[in-house]
């Protein structure tokens, strides 16, 4: 989040490299920026065909938001969600849409619930429902919404950004910080991202009760 | 000019009951999480439509009833939002009552204070912060609790450094 001399940056990549060698020893643990993630198959809720990364061969990147029907908050970021993909996917960066809640807890974020949403109101991209949670956990999502900016970069799909879409939830025509669409210009542009995180107030995700 | 009078005054008495939040910026938090007093503030951040915070309200209402003669202030900081507070909050204080100081943190670029309430706090709710600036107590916790459990977790807390 804070601007990091050179020097630092790279005890960062050397602590980040120790700390990536520990962490493949210790599962559970979720992924960090600069980190290669691992290509996710969900069941997509409008059509139940099933989706990853990959079923975008052409794409340069992925904007995937942990997102659901019931949440406030993520009601609040519906439209944004959806002007998203209008926006970035004829660009190269399309969103994918994930439920990751327990529908036990939260009846609204049921499978069909949800495709029912996305066919109502016309969703341009797969909303699709991560039912078991481990795509939730891989990527460390712990609200609803919280976004995860991916690139393909030779070959592997690396987390650029993850927190949230903008510093307004209330009122998106009082946003002032564009976190996503900064990052995603920064990647787009070849350049490092500025901001990586983002903290946020959301809905917690829903997680079953074991 | 009588009916009038009571008319005045039975708006009064209601007035004085009614609980209201005060819409606060981050500045009037952070007052309250650094006073220097010997007072325990215990701060919980909440929203009315946060299923668990709910559940847990009558915890801290409870803790605020039982130490009322002594110098403790539970401080709930709602983040609901602002501009929807008389659709969301107001309903919701004047079913639910609390002896305690209720604010409405309107600072909608989360990103710009979570880290100054908690480094290791992502923004989730309901999450308690335990505050005492003459002891040095400043526990965070990122739970959600019982009556039994706050009360003990209370009393653990203000303990550990007297």
């Amino acid at each position: 989040m804070k601007k990091i001399s050179k020097f630092q940056s790279y005890g960062i990549v050397a602590l980040t490299m120790v700390a990536g060698l520990l962490m493949s020893f210790a599962p559970g643990k979720s992924y960090k920026i600069g980190d290669s993630v691992a290509d996710f198959k969900l069941k997509n809720t409008e059509n139940g065909k099933y989706v990853s990364m990959a079923s975008f061969p052409n794409a340069k990147g992925y904007i995937v938001v942990f997102t659901c029907n019931h949440c406030p908050f993520a009601k609040k970021y519906e439209q944004r969600i959806m002007d998203l993909d209008k926006k970035y996917a004829s660009v190269g960066y399309p969103v994918i849409a994930i439920s990751p809640n327990d529908p036990a807890v939260a009846p609204e974020d049921s499978y069909d619930e949800l495709g029912k949403r996305a066919k109502e109101k016309g969703y341009t991209f797969p909303y699709t429902f991560d039912e078991t949670q481990t795509v939730a956990q891989a990527f460390g999502a712990t609200k609803t919404p919280h976004v995860f900016l991916i690139n393909k970069e030779g070959g592997k799909l690396i987390l650029k950004y993850a927190g949230a879409i903008d510093d307004n939830t209330e009122d998106a025509a009082k946003v002032t910080k564009n976190y996503l669409a900064d990052a995603i210009a920064e990647v787009m542009a070849g350049k490092a991202v500025t901001v990586t995180e983002t903290k946020s107030v959301g809905c917690t995700i829903k997680w079953k009760q074991s | 000019m009588k009916c009038l009078l009571a008319l005045l005054l039975t708006g009064y008495i209601w007035a004085s009951y009614a609980q209201t939040a005060e819409v606060v910026k981050f500045g009037e938090l952070q007052k309250v999480m650094m006073a220097k007093n010997d007072t325990t503030y215990v701060i919980n951040f909440w929203a009315t439509w946060c299923v668990p915070c709910v559940k847990e309200f009558p915890a801290f209402r409870a803790l605020a009833a039982k130490h009322k003669n002594e110098k403790v202030r539970v401080v709930m900081v709602s983040l609901d939002f602002a501009s929807e507070k008389d659709k969301t909050l107001a309903p919701f204080l004047s079913k639910h009552q609390i002896d305690a100081r209720i604010m409405l943190l309107d600072e909608p670029d989360y990103n710009s204070w979570i880290d100054r309430v908690e480094k290791s706090w992502g923004g989730e709710i309901p999450v308690t912060l335990i505050v005492n600036g003459a002891t040095g107590i400043r526990t965070f916790f990122d739970h959600d609790f019982t009556p039994v459990s706050l009360e003990e977790t209370f009393t653990k807390t203000i303990n550990k450094q007297q």
